[in-house]
C-alpha cells in the first residue's frame, strides 16, 4: 500500500469498522429493528396515558371499554360450560384499547409489554456493561500479569464456569430475594432491579473473560509489546496505551453477544418469579402471567415471546456485523 | 581504542530445556562497543544474535533463564541490574528497533501518537510539545511531509517510512546505544539502503553507537565499522569490517564470504554452499561448533578453539595464522 493513498487517508481502523458495518446491510436492518424496540419501550409511558389510557399497574376486572362503537367487558364470562372464572379480553387490534388483549388481571397487555420492554433492556444493558468491565479487569489483569495471578483467576473462573449458568443465577437470586442484599450498612431490597443485574452480570463473567485473557495472552507476546517494552515503557503505561486499546475490539464485539444472553436470562429469571418482582414487568414475567392463560388467551404469553426472540435475534445479527466489522488482525496485518 | 561504551565479557545466555537441563543459547560471548561506533553481529538464524539483544535490554522473559558474564554499559553492570533500574536504562539510554516494524507498531494509534506517547513517557512534555518534537523527528529520519505522515495509521504507511517512524521512536529521547535487529529484512533492496545510510548518520546527528544485527553480509559490508561473526551461540570471528572481509581467518567467515555471488567477472553456475546445518543448541558439539560442517576440521578441534589474534581480528580457529595470509 502506498503512503499516499488517497482513499485511505486518515482512516483508523475505527473508521474502517464502521464503513464496513454500514456497508453491512443485515447488521443495519438489526440495529434499526434493535433501535425502533428501544424507542417503542421508551415511549411506554406515551403509549399507556395518551393512546390507551389505561394504567398498566392498576387490576381492574370490572372495567368496560369502548371498541368499534361496542361497550366490552375487560373479563368476560368465560364460555366453558362449567363458567367458572372469567376470561381476559381478546386482542381487539385496536391501538386505543387493549390492542393485544387484557391479562388475567384486566391489565392492557400492550401497555405491559412497552414497560415490562424498558426493565428487561435496562437489566439486560446494565448487566452487559456491568459483566464486560468485570471481565474486562479479571481477563486483562490474567492474561497480562500471568503467573500466580493467572492461574489463581483462571481457576475461579473454572469453577464458575463448571455450574450451570442458569443454576447458578437461580441459586444467587433465590438466596437473595426473599430479604434483598445486606453488604455492611447497605441493604439493597428484593426488589431493587441492581439484584438481577448483579447476578447476570456476575453469571457471565468467565463467558466473557475467557476470551479477552485469550487476546491479552496474544498482545502481551506480541511485537510491539515488546518494542513498547524495548523503549522503556513501563508496564502500567504499555498495558493502558497499547494493550486496553487492542483488546476494545473484542469487547465491542462481545457487548450485544453478551446483552442477548443477560435478556434470555432476565427472562428466564422473571419468568420463574426471581427476577423482575410484582407489579413491575419484563417479558418474563409477562410469559409467567400468560402461561395460565395460553389455552384460552395465548397473545399474553407469545407477545412478549416474540419481543424476546426479536430483540435477541437483533442482537445477535449485530453481533455478528461487529464482529466482521472489528476483526482488527485481518485487515491491519496488509503489508506494505 | 577510546573509552568503550558497551562491553560484553563471556556472555553467557541459557534457557531451561527438557528435563531440567540448561540449554545454552549464547556461549562466552565477548565483545565492545565504542561511541559513535556501529558493531555488526552476523549469524545464521538460531545462532543467538536476537537473544544477544534480548539480553542487552534485559527483555528476556523466559522462567528460569541464566545470564552469566558482565555486560557493562558506561560502567554500570547489567547483569543482575533491577527491573526497575533496567526499564529506566531502556529508551533513554539504551533502544531497540525490529525487523517488522508492522509488528513492532500498534495498529490502533497513529504513528504520531505513538510517538508522542514514547516521548511523554521519559519526559514530562505537553501533547503540543511532544507533537512538535515528533515531527521534527520524523523530518529527520527523511519522512516525506511529516505533519501529515504523523496523523497515518502504520497499515497506511510503506514499509520504509514504517521503519523510518520506528527509528524516530527509538531516538526520541537520544539513547547512546541503539540494537537494530534486523532492521532491513523486511525491506526491498532500495528501501534497505536508505534505511542503512539512515543508521549511519545517526552517529554524527544523534551521536548514538549502533549494534547491527543481521545475516546480510551485504549490510554489514555497507554499514558496519566492526563485525562479529557469530557461530551456534559462539564467536566465530570478530574484528573491523574491512579486514573480515579481505582475509576472513575463521573457515566459517571465509565460507560464508564465498557464498556471497560475485558481482564481477565469471558466475559460477553452483553457488558455495556450507554443507550441512548448525547444530541445534541442546547438541552441539564439544570444542569447535563449527568442527562437522568444517573443511578443515581435524583431530586439534575437538578442544576449544583458542581465540587467535591477528592483527585487529580475533578469530576462534587453530588454524588460523597470527600473520594475514595472502590470499
Amino acid at each position: 500500500m502506498s503512503a499516499t493513498h488517497p482513499a485511505t487517508r486518515r482512516s483508523g481502523p475505527w473508521t474502517t469498522a464502521m464503513t464496513t458495518l454500514l456497508r453491512d446491510r443485515a447488521a443495519m436492518i438489526a440495529l434499526a429493528g434493535l433501535l425502533l424496540i428501544i424507542a417503542a419501550c421508551v415511549l411506554a409511558p406515551v403509549y399507556a396515558e395518551d393512546i390507551a389510557h389505561t394504567d398498566p399497574f392498576q387490576s381492574d376486572v370490572a372495567a368496560t371499554v369502548m371498541v368499534h362503537g361496542q361497550e366490552l367487558a375487560v373479563m368476560q364470562p368465560n364460555d366453558n360450560p362449567l363458567h367458572l372464572g372469567l376470561t381476559p379480553l381478546a386482542p381487539t387490534w385496536h391501538p386505543s384499547a387493549y390492542l393485544l388483549g387484557a391479562d388475567s388481571q384486566g391489565r392492557d397487555v400492550m401497555a405491559r409489554l412497552l414497560y415490562g420492554g424498558r426493565n428487561s433492556l435496562l437489566i439486560s444493558a446494565a448487566a452487559t456493561v456491568l459483566c464486560i468491565l468485570m471481565a474486562a479487569f479479571v481477563g486483562i489483569v490474567s492474561g497480562f500479569f500471568g503467573g500466580v495471578v493467572d492461574a489463581a483467576l483462571s481457576r475461579l473462573m473454572d469453577i464458575m464456569w463448571a455450574i450451570p449458568v442458569y443454576l447458578f443465577a437461580i441459586s444467587l437470586s433465590i438466596v437473595t430475594i426473599s430479604q434483598g442484599l445486606r453488604i455492611g450498612p447497605f441493604t439493597i431490597r428484593s426488589d431493587n432491579l441492581l439484584l438481577p443485574i448483579g447476578i447476570i452480570a456476575l453469571v457471565y463473567v468467565p463467558y466473557a473473560a475467557r476470551p479477552i485473557r485469550g487476546r491479552v495472552l496474544t498482545l502481551r507476546r506480541s511485537e510491539f509489546v515488546l518494542a513498547a517494552r524495548g523503549l522503556g515503557v513501563p508496564r502500567g503505561r504499555i498495558l493502558l496505551r497499547d494493550i486496553l486499546p487492542n483488546v476494545s475490539s473484542t469487547l465491542i464485539v462481545l457487548a450485544p453477544l453478551l446483552m442477548a444472553l443477560a435478556m434470555l436470562a432476565e427472562s428466564a429469571l422473571s419468568f420463574l418469579s426471581i427476577g423482575v418482582q410484582a407489579p413491575a414487568a419484563s417479558w418474563g414475567t409477562i410469559i409467567q402471567d400468560g402461561q395460565g392463560l395460553i389455552y384460552t388467551r395465548p397473545m399474553v404469553a407469545i407477545a412478549p415471546g416474540l419481543a424476546i426472540v426479536l430483540t435477541v435475534l437483533a442482537l445477535n445479527i449485530l453481533g455478528d456485523g461487529l464482529r466482521d466489522a472489528l476483526d482488527v488482525r485481518e485487515t491491519s496485518r496488509r503489508r506494505g | 581504542m577510546q573509552d568503550e561504551l558497551f562491553a560484553a565479557r563471556d556472555l553467557t545466555i541459557a534457557l531451561p530445556g527438557s528435563q531440567g537441563s540448561m540449554i545454552r543459547i549464547v556461549e562466552n560471548l565477548s565483545f565492545s562497543l565504542a561511541p559513535r561506533e556501529i558493531l555488526g553481529i552476523v549469524g545464521e538464524s538460531g545462532s543467538g544474535k536476537s537473544m544477544t539483544a534480548l539480553a542487552i535490554m534485559g527483555l528476556i522473559d523466559v522462567p528460569g533463564a541464566r545470564i552469566t558474564g558482565s555486560m557493562l554499559f558506561k560502567g554500570q553492570e547489567l547483569v543482575g541490574l533491577g527491573a526497575r533500574a533496567l526499564r529506566r536504562l531502556r529508551g533513554r539510554e539504551i533502544a531497540m528497533i525490529f525487523q517488522d516494524p508492522m509488528t513492532a507498531l500498534t495498529p490502533v494509534h497513529t504513528i504520531g501518537w505513538q510517538i508522542d506517547e514514547q516521548i511523554r513517557a521519559h519526559e514530562s512534555l505537553s501533547r503540543a510539545g511532544a507533537r512538535a518534537r515528533t515531527i521534527d523527528l520524523l523530518g529527520e529520519m527523511g519522512v516525506p511531509d511529516p505533519r501529515r505522515a504523523a496523523d497515518r495509521y502504520p497499515h497506511q504507511l510503506s514499509g520504509g517510512l514504517r521503519q523510518r517512524a520506528m527509528i524516530a521512536m527509538a531516538l526520541s529521547c537520544n539513547p547512546s546505544l541503539l540494537i537494530a535487529d534486523e532492521p532491513t529484512t523486511a525491506l526491498d533492496v532500495t528501501v534497505q539502503a536508505q534505511i542503512l545510510d539512515l543508521l549511519r548518520r545517526l552517529r554524527h546527528n544523534f551521536g548514538s553507537s549502533v549494534l547491527l544485527i543481521t545475516h546480510d553480509m551485504g549490510v554489514v559490508a555497507e554499514t558496519c565499522d566492526r563485525t562479529l561473526v557469530l557461530y551456534a551461540g559462539n564467536v566465530a570471528e570478530r574484528g573491523p569490517t574491512g579486514d573480515i572481509f579481505a582475509h576472513p581467518g575463521h573457515p566459517y567467515a571465509r565460507a560464508l564470504l564465498a557464498s556471497i555471488p560475485p558481482l564481477h567477472g565469471v558466475r559460477p553456475s553452483r553457488l558455495l554452499s556450507i554443507p550441512g546445518q548448525p547444530p541445534s543448541p541442546a547438541e552441539r558439539p564439544a570444542g569447535c561448533p563449527f568442527r562437522p560442517r568444517c573443511p578443515q576440521a581435524h583431530a586439534q578441534c575437538e578442544q576449544t578453539p583458542p581465540m587467535v589474534r591477528r592483527g585487529e581480528q580475533d578469530i576462534a580457529c587453530v588454524l588460523a595464522a597470527p600473520e594475514p595470509v595472502q590470499a
